[in-house]
């Protein structure tokens, strides 16, 4: 018997990504690149984009991780791919907080969408990094170029 | 504290491989393991990481705080003299649980990774030179890399990895041949953390010696699970940590043979480590008391004697024959889960399993176990470079102590089956 907080964590969408990651690929044409490093777990990504103007023309990743890491990339770059830079960084924010704040009750999650399947991520403090590093190496992303993010600096 | 006398350790053994193993007996002594966990009960299988404290190292823990408090090597007070007698009590009975020749061999730290910095920085610094080397093996655990790696950088060695098989056990052939009149040291791990190998160390401490390199025995994993007899092995530095055995964190152990500590300057200055100081001139104190500068971890020191005292009354030779018991049960049960690979089947095993599951990643096996309250390590173990080497980016790891039962590894298989209930 699995726990309802299980099912919770790993819910059919999560599964769904983690097995068959979106955008996972490299991008030939990329402008901006990432890594992602979280050493407690071994999760790695590289995420590649490519940036226009202010819009994210195109994302893809490369990388190995737990399920969580591997489908909040996925569902990252779904969700931000054709979105201008700033759109991204507000759900960047969002996402932060719905996973670290204590007030994600009161929070407004629509602009989420989807995203929102990551809020059960919350009632396991080890994982959250898990959700985050990808959402971390894209706002390093797009600040800077070839930099590695860890969750351990 | 009364010094322990190794006679008792081999009556309590003998007694102890006479009848069968108690483990039910010897879990009433952890409070811990009853301990509910998500309203499951606890199945402790993390003692590899760190293992649970028995009653009489917590009692005498807070015996010493309650009733035996003062400083050590000082005071001309009663309890100052308590607290001495208690302090070098502890260091005998580690001597002899070793069977190391002299209690002055024993020097007291805060874990086998200080340990083997001391070494590095009071033995190696001063000796090392550019182009000579220091071999460790590819089953190492970071603290027995990382302070090599700082050393060649200061000393301009080099440092050389005899390779892993794929079975985890080292190359002993391809380790004989890295061993050279440029060797200047050598570390190993008796037993590695991240796959249970147990290291021929007897014959890799021989192979060093005949080309005059000292070897250092990372001891983390072997000192809590087998017998360790410092005198036939004839290694030159052995390191262990307390709170992988039974006893507090913060305390740990290296043992020098005489000659090498004596030889050593001390690693950090302060009070204890000194017999005279002036303004122009310290006189060290001897050994082991040049390497305790500053008040120790008394605390942390009797705690550690009181757990040794501890496991020779069950006897670390009924503890590994049980462990060996537990291995093979649980290696077979895992084995028969679909999906399920065992990294690391040297021939020579402590009781340590690290195993993948198809394609799910070992951070998932390890959140879902935890949910059913069966407590295993998942990640990379400090040993990166031997993930590497068998390209995963982490295992799970279930490893047992004698206080672990076949009912908890039954409890860890069916909790791997809610892994693939989730993961189907």
């Amino acid at each position: 018997m699995v726990s309802s907080e299980l099912r919770e964590l790993y819910q059919e969408l999560i599964l769904d990504h983690s097995k068959k990651p979106r955008n996972f690929r490299a991008l030939a044409d990329a402008n901006h690149t990432a890594e992602g490093f979280n050493p407690l777990c071994g999760d790695k990504l590289k995420l590649y984009l490519k940036v226009e103007g202010d819009v994210i023309q195109d994302i893809g990743f490369e990388g190995s991780g737990c399920a969580i890491s591997k489908a909040s990339t996925s569902m990252m770059t779904a969700s931000v791919k054709g979105k201008s830079v700033s759109e991204a960084e507000r759900l960047f924010h969002e996402f932060h907080h719905m996973l670290s704040g204590n007030d994600a009750a009161k929070m407004d999650l629509s602009k989420l969408g989807k995203l929102t399947v990551f809020a059960g991520v919350s009632e396991f403090p080890v994982r959250v990094k898990c959700a985050t590093l990808a959402w971390h190496t894209l706002k390093a992303g797009l600040e800077s170029d070839g930099k590695v993010v860890s969750t351990e600096e | 504290m009364a010094g322990f006398k190794r006679s008792t350790a081999v009556d309590s053994h003998r007694n102890g491989t006479r009848a069968s193993f108690d483990a039910e007996r010897h879990r009433k002594d952890f409070p811990i393991l009853n301990e509910k966990i998500y309203g499951k009960p606890l199945v402790y299988l993390d003692n590899a990481a760190t293992t649970q404290k028995p009653k009489p190292v917590i009692e005498a823990l807070s015996r010493y705080y309650s009733a035996g408090n003062a400083n050590i090597h000082r005071g001309i007070h009663y309890l100052s003299q308590k607290a001495t007698d208690a302090y070098d009590d502890a260091r005998t009975t580690i001597q002899q649980f070793l069977h190391a020749r002299d209690s002055r061999e024993i020097v007291f730290v805060r874990g086998a990774t200080e340990g083997i910095n001391l070494v590095a920085q009071s033995y190696g610094r001063n000796r090392l030179t550019p182009g000579d080397e220091i071999v460790i093996t590819g089953l190492e655990h970071h603290s027995n890399i990382v302070p090599w790696q700082m050393l060649c950088q200061q000393t301009g060695a080099r440092l050389r990895v005899a390779p892993v098989l794929d079975n985890g056990e080292v190359s002993l052939d391809a380790y004989e041949k890295l061993l050279n009149d440029r060797t200047k040291l050598v570390s190993i791990a008796h037993v590695s953390n991240a796959l249970g190998t147990i290291n021929p160390a007897k014959r890799m401490i021989q192979m060093a010696h005949r080309v005059g390199a000292p070897v250092l025995l990372d001891g983390a994993q072997s000192a809590p699970h087998l017998a360790v007899d410092l005198e036939d092995l004839d290694c030159d530095f052995f390191v262990f940590s307390g709170h992988k055995m039974f006893a507090p964190t913060g305390i740990g152990v290296l043992y020098g043979k005489l000659d090498l500590l004596e030889a050593m300057p001390p690693y950090q200055g302060g009070g204890d480590m000194i017999s005279a100081v002036s303004f122009e001139k310290t006189t060290y104190n001897k050994v082991p008391f040049k390497f305790e500068a500053g008040t120790p971890h008394i605390a942390g020191v009797i705690g550690l004697g009181r757990a040794i005292d501890y496991v020779n009354q069950i006897g670390i030779d009924s503890i590994f024959a049980y462990e060996k018991e537990l291995l093979a049960y649980a290696t077979e049960a895992l084995l028969k889960i679909p999906g399920l690979r065992i990294i690391g089947t040297a021939k020579e095993k402590a009781s340590i399993i690290s195993f993948v599951l198809a394609d799910v990643h070992p951070h998932d096996i390890g959140t879902i176990l935890d949910q059913e309250g069966v407590a295993i390590r998942a990640g990379h173990h400090c040993a990166m470079p031997l993930m590497e080497r068998f390209k995963v980016p982490a295992t799970a790891r279930a490893s047992f102590a004698f206080y672990n039962t076949k009912s908890e590894i039954d409890q860890l298989v069916k909790a791997i089956h809610s892994v693939l209930e989730v993961f189907g």
